[in-house]
């Protein structure tokens, strides 16, 4: 807390939303076949190779929010995880690729581990995401969901992950939706605000879109799909939905906002499929961590082996990397 | 290479090139092909080159077929076509299951060789082409395995010519091949001069599992070839191809005898609605008219949007435009390809060069196209009136049309507002306007919600000018079977109408009051416009005279039938009860008509009177029973089968069975909702005439069925011109078939020729004629929420 890191986010880059709009998202439509034909063919009709695969792939770790949310953490365990945002690669990876610094996007943790982690991280630049308002469910009275908040923020966190009340969505409240968002993000203060619409509890593309919308109208950074915890974590089609969403908001505003898929993404390929996506739909600008990341916590030890296959030519061992 | 950091930088996708060695290795050590005839390729005598149209490369030669070499293919079908429809149904399905399986074990090279051959993106290739190939190959060895059961009483045709395009040169084969074999035909292939290859791959596939000598045999050659197959002893042509060959084709089968069916060219239209998934719709487009090249017959080549979202739209097609990829089709991450040859590159750019002429303006996509070879950036036009060229004319390249529509309404017209029928295109969240609209564009094909989705479980093919019969599913197999033919039987001979007065034959009897038979036009009783009439005898005696009609009369009575548009709308429970209605008051008339029947000479006419009341009930009853089906194809997807009416039909009558022959023609089709026009028994037409108070009395609507009396192929042949008239029906001798089917290629409306025969027996009615009174659409509507 006494040094403060240095943002990964800049502060003159934030959304400060606008008044609640039911009628950019009310008659939204979004067919579902459609979505599903687009995200199928995405990773048809694009593919990287050899030192553009690489690349690509160093590109995902640094737009990379290493994950531990698990109920048997300890600080022990995030000082393990923090090591390996520090240097997720081994060095003769980095040598082999030409690469002399590297670090994940964030680490993303519990509230209660935040301290833990700002210290572990401290110097290395890579800022600390927090958890908050009760996730997974957020299930709590507002007022404590806020206070965790604060809690977070001043325990160091650069970088908040709210979850949203899924029965807002489910009622069609926007209101009780937007006021809960905007309050969440006046507590955020300075954090960036990273808001989880659990698109796995929302069900229909539809609901993703507007629940996208709401959140961004309320002053979102990011719009985030899961906390990992849903039945059905990150998927294509929910992230071409959400990011469509997040345009046209750019469209109306011109506010830049990010993007985080999060959850259910552990593979090389999974990161390829979904910076591909980012390219096609927004362009170049959403593959920087400013403006996108993978909530992810077992995807940068498929991206290690992949890469030591690229430099040495052999197949790699899990076994010969540093676990997060 | 860049280093990691540098592309770091740019984040660019990088080369990502399909490798080319296995194919070009194949490619080297054949460099020149022979026809396949008779399981061997035979040495060419003359050969041609072709190329690859990414880089202008011949890839090897090809032989150019003679007539005699098409001869040498047909007369190995024939040899091969005993055994091979003789084997059971199970015994072909081994074959084709082994194709299929062939082509699986082959699909990188097939693909390769495709993309190489053609210009197609590797990505479509792959992805699309060799795996529906394969899926059609599986499909209909399903078919052979259960033809007895599916299509008890059916023969094969006998040798098929086929005859393919260039656009989806292996796609077109398995879709001409695997059915014709299923059915136990055996065929010879015609593969497009552009894109000879991988027939003669499949060639080799074929040759590789021994399938038996002259089962399928590829002939190679351009324009030339095509004719000499068209022009030799073959039992069928299957073409696809453009609506001009097509059209040289059926006047060069007209009387052959030949069974024809034509997948030709489109101009489809592509609807947007203002409730669609807007993005959905922009990659609908990029499915559509910038898949292959846009060289696909059923391309959504007309963009048509609701003025409300068309700025939206096309600010959105394009920003979707900028991010293809146009380059080198063998690259794993291009989205376009080459065109197939400079010829059509040429015929592209001439028509784009014309349709900007003409004031319409060209959004092109703004990528580096490579330095040689076919390349043509996609694009679209706006500012685009139905009356440009390029609104009206197959570009049959990556270039749309995008115009506005104010209402459904007008959007169903300008839809149709084409001489194309092939597919169609709606979007829209509303199922109740999708499926709307889908009902009232005419199409064989249409996509809601999507587009370009192909499966061998449902059938494809064109209304109007974009051809007749259907490939796929069960209506594709129909085209390669053949019903046991119905004995002929000779018909009266069609006397001299003689227009001027006839002494010496006066009537029988006393002096009745004299009935005067009209044409029978829009419900209405009218004059025949020349103002003549002719005598009807029977038996030495004049028993009356009817209207000698002109082709105005023709005219009118075609015009009378388009105005009856709403027969087609009403359930068939509603034809029922019509048709009900009319076996009721025929029956009322019972006497009248067998009198009638038997002053005209008619030697069983209580019988026929008979027949003909038992008939209206038969069609009655199938009025709201022949119905479609919903093919199992995709999942996640109904895909709807729908038999619909082609709308006016022009009928010629035997001269023969004045009453039953006439109505075993005019019900089935009207059954089905169609409005006729027909041409009753020049010998004999006043049992048809004396029908216009049956009907007026059996609430037929005014112009369901008009009848024009006089000379029956002077009158066939008007209606057989009429490009206004979707169907004909002949019924007569050879020439007036020849004659029909010749005429029709105006508008290649569907035809149906057969001699006369039997009408009272279960020979005189049957789903075939209902089969033949229709036309399918196939629908699809992907689900899912």
């Amino acid at each position: 807390m006494s040094s403060p890191a240095p943002h990964a986010l800049p502060n003159d880059m934030r959304n400060p939303g606008v008044p609640l709009q039911t009628d950019w998202f009310e008659q939204i439509a979004v067919n579902t076949p459609a979505v599903e034909r687009r995200t199928a063919t995405l990773t048809t009709r694009r593919t990287v190779k050899k030192a553009w695969q690489a690349a690509w792939l160093v590109n995902a770790i640094r737009c990379m929010d290493l994950t531990t949310l698990a109920g048997d953490d300890t600080e022990d365990r995030v000082r393990r995880l923090c090591a390996k945002a520090r240097r997720p690669l081994a060095d003769h990876i980095m040598g082999g690729l030409g690469l002399d610094r590297l670090t994940t996007g964030a680490a993303c943790v519990y509230p209660t581990m935040v301290r833990a982690a700002v210290k572990a991280l401290e110097g290395s630049g890579v800022p600390v995401a927090s958890v908050a308002t009760g996730f997974p469910a957020g299930l709590m009275p507002l007022d404590l969901r806020l206070a965790e908040i604060r809690y977070a923020v001043g325990e160091g966190a650069d970088e908040i992950d709210i979850v949203i009340t899924r029965a807002h969505v489910l009622d069609g409240n926007w209101n009780a939706l937007y006021d809960e968002v905007a309050a969440m993000r006046e507590a955020c203060g300075p954090a960036h605000m990273k808001a989880i619409l659990a698109t796995g509890d929302l069900k229909t593309l539809r609901n993703v879109y507007k629940a996208s919308m709401v959140a961004m109208q309320a002053g979102a950074d990011f719009i985030k799909t899961s906390t990992g915890k849903e039945g059905a974590n990150a998927t294509l089609p929910v992230s071409l939905v959400m990011v469509r969403a997040l345009r046209d908001y750019g469209e109306r505003t011109g506010q830049r906002i990010g993007f985080k898929p999060a959850g259910g993404m552990k593979t090389a390929k999974d990161a390829l499929a979904w910076q591909i996506l980012m390219k096609e739909e927004l362009g170049n600008d959403w593959l920087q961590p400013d403006l996108f990341r993978f909530g992810a916590s077992s995807m940068l030890a498929d991206i290690e082996r992949q890469l030591e296959h690229h430099v040495t030519g052999r197949y790699a061992a899990s076994s010969r990397h540093a676990i997060a | 290479m860049p280093s990691v950091t540098d592309i770091l930088k740019t984040m660019e996708y990088g080369p990502a090139p399909e490798a080319s060695g296995e194919v070009m290795e194949w490619l080297k050590e054949r460099k020149s092909f022979g026809h396949f005839i008779n399981g061997a390729f035979v040495k060419p005598s003359k050969s041609f080159a072709t190329a690859n149209p990414a880089t202008g490369e011949t890839l090897a030669k090809a032989a150019q077929g003679t007539a005699s070499d098409v001869g040498a293919a047909v007369k190995a079908a024939r040899a091969a076509l005993p055994g091979w429809s003789k084997h059971t149904g199970h015994e072909r399905a081994k074959w084709l299951y082994a194709i299929a399986r062939h082509i699986q074990k082959r699909e990188r090279f097939l693909a390769v060789l495709e993309t190489l051959d053609n210009g197609k993106p590797i990505r479509e290739s792959r992805d699309i082409d060799v795996p529906l190939v394969a899926r059609h190959f599986y499909h209909h060895a399903g078919w052979a395995e259960m033809l007895e059961d599916e299509f008890p009483g059916t023969k094969p045709v006998g040798v098929c010519g086929q005859i393919i395009p260039w656009n989806f040169p292996l796609l077109m084969l398995a879709w001409k091949v695997a059915p014709a074999l299923a059915a136990g035909n055996t065929v010879v292939l015609k593969p497009a001069e552009y894109t000879p290859l991988t027939a003669l791959a499949f060639a080799e596939i074929c040759a590789e599992i021994g399938l038996p000598k002259g089962v399928v045999n590829i002939v190679t050659g351009g324009g030339e070839t095509g004719a000499a197959l068209v022009a030799s002893a073959v039992d069928k042509i299957a073409f696809t191809g453009s609506t001009e060959v097509g059209r040289a084709i059926r006047k060069a089968t007209a009387g052959t005898g030949k069974k024809l069916t034509l997948e030709l060219g489109g101009k489809s239209p592509f609807i947007v609605f203002a409730d669609a998934d807007i993005d959905g719709a922009v990659e609908g487009v990029v499915d559509a008219i910038w898949f292959n090249q846009g060289q696909v017959c059923c391309a959504g080549s007309r963009i048509l949007v609701q003025e409300s979202v068309a700025g939206a739209f096309q600010k959105r097609l394009m920003a979707r435009l900028a991010k293809l990829r146009v380059g080198d089709p063998l690259d794993k991450s291009t989205d376009v390809g080459a065109i197939v040859d400079p010829v059509q590159l040429r015929a592209i750019r001439d028509l784009v060069a014309r349709g900007e002429a003409e004031g319409a303006v060209l959004h092109q996509s703004e990528t580096q196209l490579p330095p040689k070879g076919c390349f043509f950036a996609p694009g679209f036009f706006t500012n685009v009136a139905p009356a440009n060229i390029v609104s009206e004319v197959e570009i049959f390249g990556p270039v749309a049309t995008l115009t506005t529509f104010r209402t459904p309404d007008e959007a169903v017209e300008l839809a149709n507002n084409t001489r194309y029928g092939l597919a169609a295109s709606i979007w829209s969240e509303n199922v109740n306007l999708a499926l709307d609209i889908a009902s009232k564009v005419k199409a064989g094909v249409i996509w809601v919600n999507s587009t370009n989705i192909f499966d061998a479980g449902a059938g494809f093919g064109g209304y109007r000018e974009s051809g007749f019969g259907r490939e796929g599913g069960r209506e594709g197999m129909r085209e390669y079977l053949s019903e046991p033919s119905r004995r002929a039987k000779p018909e009266a001979e069609p006397g001299r109408l003689d227009a001027a007065p006839v002494p010496g034959l006066p009537s029988k009897g006393g002096a009745p009051i004299d009935r005067t038979a009209k044409m029978y036009i829009g419900g209405a009783q009218k004059r025949p416009d020349s103002g003549y009439s002719y005598a009807v005898v029977a038996k030495g005696h004049e028993i009356g005279l009817a209207g000698l009609g002109n082709r105005k009369d023709i005219r009118n009575a075609v015009e009378a039938a388009h105005k009856a548009g709403g027969w087609g709308k009403a359930t068939g429970h509603n034809r029922a009860q019509v048709l009900y209605y009319i076996a009721e008051n025929l029956s009322a008339r019972q006497a009248e008509f067998t009198r009638r029947l038997k002053d005209a000479g008619v030697t069983k006419a209580a019988d026929e009177v008979d027949a003909s009341i038992r008939r209206a009930f038969y069609y009655a009853a199938q009025a709201d029973k022949f119905d479609g089906a919903v093919h199992a194809t995709k999942s996640a997807h109904v895909t709807l089968a729908m038999p619909e009416a082609f709308g006016v039909m022009g009928i010629a009558c035997p001269d023969d069975a004045p009453l039953l022959g006439f109505l075993s023609l005019v019900l089935p089709t009207i059954a089905m909702g169609n409005r006729v026009v027909a041409i009753p028994a020049s010998s004999m037409p006043l049992a048809a005439t004396d029908l216009y108070q049956v009907f007026d009395t059996s609430d037929l609507p005014d112009g369901v069925v008009n009848i024009v009396t006089g000379a029956k192929d002077e009158l066939a042949k008007t209606l057989a011109a009429h490009d206004d008239v979707a169907a004909m029906w002949y019924c007569g001798g050879p020439e007036g078939a020849k004659m029909t089917e010749a005429e029709s290629a105006g508008n290649l409306k569907v035809t149906w020729t057969f001699p006369n025969h039997d009408w009272h027996g279960a020979n005189g009615q049957g789903r075939d004629f209902l089969l033949r009174a229709t036309q399918v659409k196939n629908i699809w509507v992907p689900y899912g929420e």
